[in-house]
């Protein structure tokens, strides 16, 4: 089979344009997910380590549940199901009123299933720092939300950094799973004018080399943060 | 939903179970091609001279940086321009889960590989064992057992990755439940069958590999 190549179609009006447009959605889709990652699943590792035997298991459930469905099946529950199964009126609000259902739809599948993850890697690194603070904390007479807030969150933070930095690309990467409901983030705009023009290995490089130069950028700025950040005379990386 | 006839599940039940069969050879062959990929690339980084590790490191991060979609549209579009001839999406699947899961697993393979301790080759090589013996007989079956919990969660991971051969059509578990919800016009009664089974598999296998890693490790 002989391919015709033209590198060309990829500055050419539209195909440009809609390559710009997936990359626009690519990082919209995945900053809010990330945010709501972040939020979700810090609370969720922090219920894993509370003395509260009833937060545990609900954070236990949660992260089970959600490590052990497949991200396309999730997200086709929360478009195509939960409309359905919600009171009435909700259930139609989403399905007729709700602006860009397939870019929240994106947004919250996404940030929860992350979330799960977040919630391993926060919970990895409040153990990590050993029971001796948490027990000065409280023997220094801090209430336990006061040595969360201020002993144990400050040091997790730090480390659960470049774990975090990986799920972060993950959720960059993962973002590209909102084509299947129609969001025509990179992938899903190279496929298109792949479908369009037939030159799927320009359009299939470009997309590619796009996530490789994002996840080089995160990589860069992330290493950055965390030697800001870092706890003096703690790691010898720093 | 509520006219969901259970006699519909009986009707199609053939159709979704060749669809798991299909996601279990997925995963299965995937796991064999990518173990396999994955142990030569772990070696070549840290065996093999500088051109050779870079060329393998430049391999895994590359892929690393790369959704597993744009992978599988890659390899769909690839593998029939390389036959030459038009071929099943199952094949170019397949290609694409070895080549995308030997990254990962490479990455498992080393950092098991690297935590022998560095006197084992040596002593493995005095003992007048070749290089290839060393790795065979002294330093993988160490390194195996070290990484064997992290390589079967990965394993987990690349089963509900393979859900993603939806978007070329190839019929796993996941497309044929996807075809069967919407030709039968039951997207809720379907999709929540895919949840019990995929949450099901997944956290059996999941509860096994961590009583699996309670047990004590080497005699």
């Amino acid at each position: 089979m002989t391919y015709r190549w033209d590198w060309s179609v990829l500055v050419s009006e539209p195909y440009l344009g809609w390559l710009l447009a997936g990359l626009g959605w690519t990082l919209l889709v995945a900053g809010a997910a990330w945010v709501l990652a972040l939020a979700v699943g810090v609370t969720i590792g922090v219920l894993r380590t509370l003395p509260n035997r009833a937060a545990r298991t609900f954070g236990t459930a949660y992260v089970e549940t959600f490590r052990n469905i497949p991200l396309l099946l999730q997200l086709f529950v929360w478009y195509f199901v939960l409309p359905e199964l919600l009171p009435a009126p909700i259930g139609n609000w989403i399905k007729r009123d709700l602006p860009l259902p397939e870019y929240w739809t994106a947004v919250i599948g996404l940030g929860l299933f992350t979330a799960a993850r977040v919630a391993e890697q926060t919970r990895a690194g409040i153990q990590a720092i050993g029971r001796g603070q948490a027990m000065a904390a409280a023997a220094s007479g801090l209430t336990l939300t006061q040595s969360y807030r201020y002993i144990l969150l400050p040091i997790a933070a730090r480390n659960v950094l470049p774990p975090l930095t990986s799920e972060f690309l993950n959720v960059v990467k993962n973002s590209s799973l909102a084509l299947t409901i129609g969001l025509l983030e990179l992938t899903g705009q190279s496929r298109q004018i792949e479908s369009a023009t037939f030159h799927g290995i320009e359009a299939f490089t470009a997309a590619t080399l796009t996530y490789v130069v994002l996840t080089t950028v995160v990589i860069v700025a992330l290493r950055a943060i965390e030697r800001l950040v870092a706890i003096p005379g703690l790691m010898a990386r720093a | 939903m509520s006219d969901f006839d259970p006699d519909l599940l009986s009707a199609v039940a053939p159709f979704l179970w060749d669809g798991l069969l299909t996601s279990f050879g997925l995963l299965l062959l995937a796991m064999a091609g990518g173990g396999l990929l994955g142990t030569l690339l772990a070696v070549m980084r840290i065996a093999g001279p500088r051109p050779i590790a870079a060329l393998a490191a430049g391999y895994v991060n590359g892929l690393r940086s790369v959704p597993l979609i744009m992978v599988i549209f890659w390899f769909y579009l690839l593998v029939p321009l390389v036959i030459g001839r038009p071929i099943g999406a199952f094949t170019s699947a397949l290609v694409a889960f070895v080549i995308f899961e030997a990254a990962y697993y490479a990455e498992i393979i080393r950092a098991g590989i690297q935590s022998v301790p560095k006197q084992q080759l040596a002593a493995a090589l005095a003992s007048g064992l070749g290089p290839l013996q060393a790795y065979r007989f002294v330093i993988l079956p160490q390194a195996v057992r070290k990484m064997l919990p992290i390589l079967l969660s990965q394993s987990i991971a690349l089963f509900q990755d393979t859900s993603l051969v939806y978007v070329v059509g190839l019929h796993d578990f996941m497309t044929a439940v996807s075809v069967t919800a919407n030709r039968e016009g039951h997207l809720v009664e379907f999709y929540l069958f895919a949840v019990v089974i995929y949450f099901t598999l997944c956290f059996a296998a999941s509860q096994s590999i961590q009583f699996l890693n309670r047990q004590p490790v080497s005699p």
